[in-house]
């Protein structure tokens, strides 16, 4: 599943360990999500959504 | 924010406290293991009640370390849960296939000497190490 949490990250002037800890999770789990290596559970992707106030569909794509 | 920040530092406390929670129960299960397996050679000469009383003790350490290790995992964030998941995977894998192609191997008298449990857990142990190693190394 491809994202775009690093262009958000970076709009918000946010590192991975500033965003790994506003969402409770490690700075090895935003860096494998953004490198496409994980896919997030669903409340994971939820609380993403809501920190960027993005849909889930805007933030991520199925490669499909 | 604020809120989420907390959650953080709570989340990483929380598999702090959890992982010296387990080396705690692990110390001591270790610790109980080496004095049933020596005590009653080098300290108790052999007396029954005490070698007994040394095993319940260490079979109850042992059940406080399973449930410590359930507790840890609990506290993992998602995909540390995965590597260890994976991990696990691997290493029941390997002691099912190896630990029986090993007894095989004794049964047969194809090896001159006995199939040690003591092997098996070596090797689980270090199947386990290296699984989780890789899989950190393969999500950096």
């Amino acid at each position: 599943m491809k994202n775009n949490i690093k262009i958000l990250r970076a709009q918000h002037d946010l590192t991975q360990a500033q965003l790994a800890s506003k969402l409770a999770v490690s700075r090895q789990t935003i860096n494998a999500i953004e490198k496409g290596k994980f896919d997030p559970s669903l409340p994971l992707a939820f609380k993403i959504s809501k920190l960027f106030n993005k849909t889930i569909e805007e933030i991520f794509k199925n490669e499909e | 924010m604020r809120i989420m920040e907390n959650q953080k530092n709570d989340c990483a406390n929380h598999t702090g406290k959890s992982t010296l929670n387990l080396a705690y129960w692990t110390f001591g299960w270790v610790l109980t293991t080496a004095l049933v397996a020596f005590g009653p050679k080098f300290i108790w000469d052999g007396n029954t009640a005490l070698t007994i009383t040394g095993i319940l003790i260490n079979l109850a350490i042992g059940i406080g370390v399973i449930y410590a290790n359930k507790k840890h995992l609990n506290s993992l964030d998602e995909l540390q849960r995965k590597v260890q998941l994976e991990a696990m995977a691997i290493a029941l894998g390997v002691a099912v296939v190896f630990g029986l192609s090993y007894s095989m191997l004794d049964t047969t008298n194809l090896i001159s000497y006995d199939a040690e449990i003591s092997h098996l857990v070596i090797l689980i142990g270090l199947t386990y190490l290296a699984a989780t190693i890789i899989g950190n190394a393969r999500y950096k």
